[in-house]
């Protein structure tokens, strides 16, 4: 049994992290999943959410954005669109767009709705993942 | 023989050229730096991707609406080639390429998807059937642009008005070489997944094959389009690169042989005038 996990976050335009974790926790599109090492091989679809990588105790977080997950029982590769960390998300521009979101949810038609619903999640979670951001 | 002052600012102009070109090449080069990391950090993406792709499509006895091969009708051709000029033969050998391929009978009737000013040009000038036309991606590629491109292929794949799309690009070997590559987008030929380097795993799908299927051959277009766009930004850069330099080459040849005809004609002249001053002090003594 592996004891650690090799997580790689790749997106399309950079590879963002390459290391060992204990622990990662992802964003599935049916609901949050944690993996540990040695889990069942698992080809997963990408939500809008935070990513929690863990190295002892030492947690760490990414914001994503849609992608895959592929679980192997010692690695895990993660596909996303977007991926940021903490210290890159702009917060100010992120809760603009969570304002812009939540006004046009109120008054927006069918086809807009989805992408309003995904904005303000995206920045949801931006402001989340920004607040552990270290200084 | 030309006279003194017109060499003089012939090889003013030349040098001034000469500043120029060495300039430009200097700017590809530094750009080609650029492009080759965004080739490099863009792989592990599609490598990663193209493994997955393998081995769920090998695994899946799904047929999605992209993979599925029709009586080809319409073929739409996308041509790739760069905004800007001055750099050799790096777009006419491609269009010239890319015509001929219009103009055999290779297709019945197709059309053409020009990305890149010096293509669009190209083909709404010409008796082309042009489907969509992309003249200011090749200056500034991002992945945004990229995914927007291969959004409108889909969609026209699709809804049946392209029955098959090819694409045509110059790929970077390297500095002093590109190759043309003619390859199909649509329907997607899943990347075959190679036994040797695919452990036979079974994996879990969440949510299931058939829709992680449904999301990923899309992404996979995405990566392919991504990828000729930035192979052929890399080498529209090492082709302008390698033609400054030879233009460069060739404007310090240019300036040695006017130098050298500059100094040969300053001092025909002056001989000439010593001549005169010499016979005309003869004459006054006889």
């Amino acid at each position: 049994m592996p004891n650690r996990l090799h997580l790689e976050v790749v997106t399309q335009v950079r590879r963002l992290l390459d290391l060992e974790v204990d622990e990662v926790q992802l964003p599935g599109t049916l609901g949050a999943l944690g993996v540990l090492p040695g889990h069942t091989p698992l080809l997963t679809s990408l939500g809008i959410g935070e990513l929690m990588y863990r190295i002892d105790h030492r947690e760490s977080y990414l914001a994503i954005q849609w992608g895959f997950a592929e679980i192997l029982p010692d690695r895990v590769t993660v596909l996303a669109t977007v991926a940021e960390t903490p210290e890159e998300i702009d917060v100010s521009q992120a809760e603009q767009d969570k304002h812009e979101a939540e006004a046009a949810l109120k008054t927006v038609d069918m086809v807009e709705l989805e992408k309003m619903r995904a904005k303000l999640q995206m920045a949801i979670t931006r402001l989340q993942v920004a607040q552990h951001r270290r200084t | 023989m030309a006279n003194t002052r017109d060499l003089r600012r012939r090889i003013r102009s030349v040098k001034g050229t000469q500043q120029i070109t060495k300039a430009m090449k200097m700017v590809a080069a530094a750009k080609l730096r650029r492009a080759q990391v965004r080739i490099l950090q863009a792989r592990p993406y599609a490598e990663t991707l193209s493994r997955v792709l393998g081995s769920l499509a090998e695994r899946t006895e799904h047929t999605h609406p992209l993979l599925q091969q029709r009586d080809v009708r319409s073929v739409w051709l996308v041509v790739i080639t760069s905004d800007k000029g001055l750099c050799g033969s790096f777009n006419h050998n491609l269009l010239r390429y890319a015509a001929q391929l219009l103009d055999s009978d290779r297709w019945a009737s197709p059309q053409v998807v020009p990305i890149g000013k010096k293509a669009v040009d190209f083909f709404t000038k010409r008796a082309y059937t042009v489907a969509a036309a992309e003249p200011n991606v090749m200056s500034n590629i991002t992945a945004a642009e990229g995914r927007r491109i291969a959004a409108s292929l889909i969609d026209a794949f699709t809804a049946g008005e392209a029955d098959e799309i090819w694409v045509v690009y110059n790929r970077f070997l390297s500095l002093i070489r590109h190759e043309t590559v003619l390859a199909r987008l649509l329907p997607v030929e899943p990347p075959a997944g190679d036994e040797a380097t695919l452990p036979n795993i079974d994996y879990i799908y969440e949510p299931d094959a058939a829709t992680l299927l449904g999301e990923l051959l899309p992404r996979h277009i995405e990566v392919q389009v991504q990828t000729a766009l930035y192979d052929s930004s890399a080498a529209e850069h090492a082709a302008r690169m390698t033609a400054m330099d030879a233009a460069t080459k060739n404007a310090n040849d240019m300036i040695d042989r006017l130098t050298l005809l500059y100094n040969r004609t300053r001092q025909a002249a002056i001989t000439k005038e010593l001549i005169e001053i010499v016979s005309g002090a003869q004459a006054l003594e006889e």
